[in-house]
């Protein structure tokens, strides 16, 4: 080997030397892996400590409470012992009703607001503004609902309870305007700008192209995002705590106080309720049909994006 | 004559564009025009209420003593316990997908399951919070207990930014860590985590934000609404702001409205200035490849 | 033989059921500077990084037949991939330094194989950066990103980091490709700098190239290796059909 540069030492040859401390790395190579993995088990510990969670107390509540009269009962009121769940989910139902009402059309036009008719400098500055929105703690989205919107909403509806499922609702579409809005977009986004260019240049306008080209094109996408957002609507829990009420209610009345899921669970869980007590495990029965409601929603949103994924 | 009718039709689809172009305009305003209500009425009802005393006063029944600081406090050693345990859980979980993990059943099932995860309603993750750490592991409606709830909302908020910021990091300087002798792991530790770091930093750093901001999964773990003191310990009873704000709120006389409306202008304030932050790490080291 | 640093016999690569490598044979000798060329995609990186072993960062690589360095098996059991590589250095065709300062740069090498002494870092980064043509240009600001440098001096660069762990063979994967031609020039001479000291084989897209700076060339032909000789009877008097047909500009 030719000596390099007439330099005493050689690094080669202190590597060399070195070697034999590769036992310890040996260790760590092996090591780091196997640690990460173990890192990576916890989010599936996770699921099936939900899953756990919510399967044994529920389980135990059956056997106090029939499956019949919990979800063909109509009346909720643990404490006088009624667990007909309907009047809950007709709540959860109820406020995802208003929820999408307001989210979708101003989530769309949003949408497509910003990736069809704004300027770039507009849209930098509209975006981020928007994305405030899904910022904002739930807790305040609630204050603001109880303490603005249905004082403002009962000058309409004079009888109107100041408890609503209509602010409540208003509010939580608010709130996932945003998850609409970026999600549809970035499927607008992703039509490559050959298919609307095809369609100017045969002299239709922004709307036509929009509305012909755009939208269909970018249509698994959009109803991936809605479904996402109507998962979301049917979890919070603040929002419909703080303004819908505490009255389990089976109304399609958005004047009147009702009661969703996860208030009920909120609400259950704050209560002075003893550990295992029949009103206990209510509390993991009404999450239990939550949780299931939601999961179902996440997996078709997954289901359609994935399905329907355009190949341009 | 045809040409007459085929101008009017098509002014009328120029005319139908443009009204369209506005009603877009005016519904994203709307999300805007609320926003802006949303602060402007906070801010109205709360600048008056704010005050250092505020800042520094523990709960009290008298609207002129009440203050944020035992949830301000609470907050703060709620987070200094779910950062380090989430992000911690979180970055490894993304180099194990990322870096090690073989393209199997069981890394699609992981990976898949950290998608649904983050679907999960928080007040779910409350409920896992209630049984395992409340009661199985008997630690009580304690921080502790609080926190580790938290850390596993936000661990899948984590793990995919993480995922994402890992990605990021070109292959050419992998592979020339590689050509140079470095085991694998000596270029991730070197080179791979280094250059991910701020991309991990921004997303960790707004999930955070989204856990100062919960209150679900913390009331139903026990966290409380008034409290005469700070944490002190792991196993100390504890508050933080979003509770307080809310037990403020829930109260019927009208007065307190006002005092919630002064802990949220304290909240977002607080928020606004972890995003910047991470809007800063983001700006800093955008155009490094 | 002691003057072959590679010996590849009946060498053959697959990615995935893609076959890349198809019987290659092959003598590489030490100290002088091999060129490989060929059009692209006929499989002269993939030659180039099975040398130190870089193919297997890809899963669904598989190989047959064998390659010896100087005179050991690469893929023995018992051999340490990671020591094959600090012997077997290698170049890529874009630049590609860490997002670190110069002087962390060129002493990744000795730091990740437990060299931590500063002063021979320090001897270390010096005498790499010389040695890569490169000192006089940075010596006054070590500390600063390598990102900072031109494109010319970032290679320059990732040769002097190469350098640093005292390799006996650089691998050189179209080092030039993405450069000027002025940078491209200095890095020609400082290739054939070290010719002295170290054994090259470099991947090169310019036929030019090779001929300017190798002793010896290898032509390969979708991932066959047509013909290798010395550079100038393989460029003046090519014994294959094919051979010719490419140099003389016929295809590729
Ligand atoms: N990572 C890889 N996975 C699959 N096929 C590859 C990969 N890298 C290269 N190939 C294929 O192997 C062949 C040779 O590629 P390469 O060695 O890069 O050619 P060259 O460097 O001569 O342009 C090409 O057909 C290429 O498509
Ligand atoms: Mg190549």
């Amino acid at each position: 080997m030719i000596s390099k540069n007439n330099e005493q030492y050689s690094v080669q040859e202190m590597i060399q030397a070195n070697k034999n401390k590769k036992s310890a790395f040996n260790l760590i190579e092996k090591g780091v892996p196997a640690f990460l993995l173990l890192c990576a088990t916890v989010s599936v510990a996770t699921t099936i400590g939900i899953l756990f969670t919510l399967l044994s107390e529920t389980i135990g509540f059956f056997q106090n409470i029939s499956l019949t009269e919990f979800y063909l009962g109509t009346k909720w009121s643990p404490w006088t012992d009624h667990f007909g769940v309907a009047p809950l989910i007709a709540g959860t139902l109820l406020i995802t009703v208003i929820a999408i009402c307001v989210a979708l059309p101003i989530g769309l036009a949003a949408a497509i607001f910003l990736s069809e008719y704004a300027s770039e400098r507009t849209r930098k500055i509209i975006k981020p503004i928007l994305e405030i929105l899904a910022g904002i703690p739930t807790v305040v989205y609630g204050f603001f609902a109880l303490t603005f919107v249905s004082p403002m909403l009962s000058n309409i509806f004079t009888d109107m309870n100041i408890f609503n499922a209509l602010s409540g609702g208003i509010v939580v579409g608010v709130m996932i305007i945003p998850m609409i809005a970026s999600l549809s977009e970035d499927a607008m986004n992703a039509v490559p700008n050959s298919l609307r260019e095809g369609a100017l240049g045969l002299g239709a306008t922004k709307f036509e192209v929009t509305r012909r080209v755009v939208m269909p094109a970018a249509f698994s996408g959009i109803i991936a995002s809605i479904v996402l957002a109507i998962s979301r609507a049917i979890g919070e829990t603040m929002i419909v705590t703080i303004a819908a009420g505490a009255t389990p209610n089976l109304t399609i009345d958005p004047t009147e106080s009702i009661q969703t899921l996860t208030a009920f669970i909120v609400q259950g869980a704050k209560g002075d309720t003893s550990y295992h007590s029949t009103i206990y495990s209510s509390i993991y029965a009404v999450g239990m049909t939550l949780f299931v409601f939601t999961l179902l929603m996440n997996i078709l949103s997954q289901y359609i994006s994935r399905r329907f994924k355009e190949d341009y | 004559m045809n040409d007459k009718v085929n101008y009017s039709h098509i002014k009328g689809r120029v005319m139908k564009n443009a009204v369209v172009k506005w009603i877009f305009i005016m519904a994203t305003s709307v999300a805007l025009i609320f926003l802006a209500l949303l602060i402007g009425r906070v801010l109205s009802q709360g600048v008056g209420y704010l005050s250092i005393d505020f800042l520094k006063n523990y709960p009290a029944p008298y609207i002129e003593e009440a203050g944020l600081f035992a949830g301000i406090m609470g907050s703060l050693a709620m987070i200094s316990i779910t950062a380090p345990v989430s992000m911690i859980l979180g970055v490894c979980t993304a180099l194990y997908l990322e870096e090690y993990a073989r393209d199997n059943k069981f890394t699609r099932f992981i990976r898949v399951n950290v998608q649904n995860l983050a679907g999960v309603p928080s007040i779910v993750f409350g409920l896992l919070g209630l049984t395992f750490f409340v009661y199985l592991f008997e630690m009580g409606y304690t921080l502790i207990a609080g926190a580790l709830t938290m850390s596993l909302l936000v661990l899948p908020i984590i793990v995919v930014a993480a995922q994402e910021a890992i990605r990021s990091v070109p292959s050419e300087i992998r592979e020339a860590s590689i050509g140079m002798g470095a085991t694998k792991w000596q270029t991730i530790w070197r080179i791979v985590l280094p250059a991910a770091i701020p991309g991990i930093l921004t997303g960790s750093i707004l999930a955070f934000s989204r856990a100062i901001g919960e209150t679900a999964p913390l009331i139903i773990v026990g966290a409380a609404t008034a409290i005469y003191s700070i944490p002190d310990s792991l196993f100390s009873k504890y508050t933080v702001m979003p509770m307080q704000i809310y037990s403020w709120t829930a109260r019927p006389q009208e007065e307190w409205q006002y005092v919630a409306a002064a802990g949220i202008i304290v909240l977002l304030i607080i928020l606004l200035c972890m995003n910047a932050i991470a809007v800063w790490i983001r700006n800093k080291f955008q155009k490094r490849f | 033989m002691a003057n072959k640093a590679f010996s590849i016999e009946d060498f053959n690569l697959w990615y995935g059921t893609d076959q890349a490598l198809y019987q290659i044979n092959l003598d590489i000798p030490k100290h002088e500077i091999t060129a490989v060329i060929g059009p692209s995609g006929c499989g002269k990186s993939t030659l180039l990084k099975t040398l130190n072993r870089m193919t297997e960062t890809i899963p669904s690589v598989q190989t047959s037949g064998s390659i010896e360095y100087d005179g050991e098996d690469i893929f023995a059991k018992k051999k340490m991939v990671e020591e094959l590589r600090t012997r077997v250095g290698m170049v890529f065709q874009k630049p590609n330094p860490f997002p670190k300062s110069i002087f962390e740069n060129v002493a990744y090498g000795p730091k990740i194989h437990g060299i931590k002494k500063k002063q021979v870092l320090n001897e270390v980064v010096e005498k790499s950066l010389k040695g890569a043509a490169i000192w006089d240009e940075v010596h006054d600001r070590l500390n600063q990103n390598a990102f900072g440098l031109s494109g010319g001096q970032q290679q320059r660069v990732c040769i002097a980091r190469c350098l640093a762990i005292e390799p006996d063979v650089i691998l050189m994967d179209e080092p030039t490709s993405a450069l000027d031609p002025i940078s491209t020039l200095k890095i020609e001479e400082l290739i054939k700098e070290l010719k002295k000291d170290y054994t090259i084989i470099i991947v090169t897209h310019n036929m030019q190239q090779a001929a300017r700076i190798s002793d010896n060339t290898v032509f390969m032909l979708n991932g066959e290796m047509v013909e290798f000789s010395d550079t100038d009877q393989l460029f003046s008097n090519p014994k294959d059909k094919r051979t010719e047909d490419y140099i003389t500009g016929r295809f590729g």
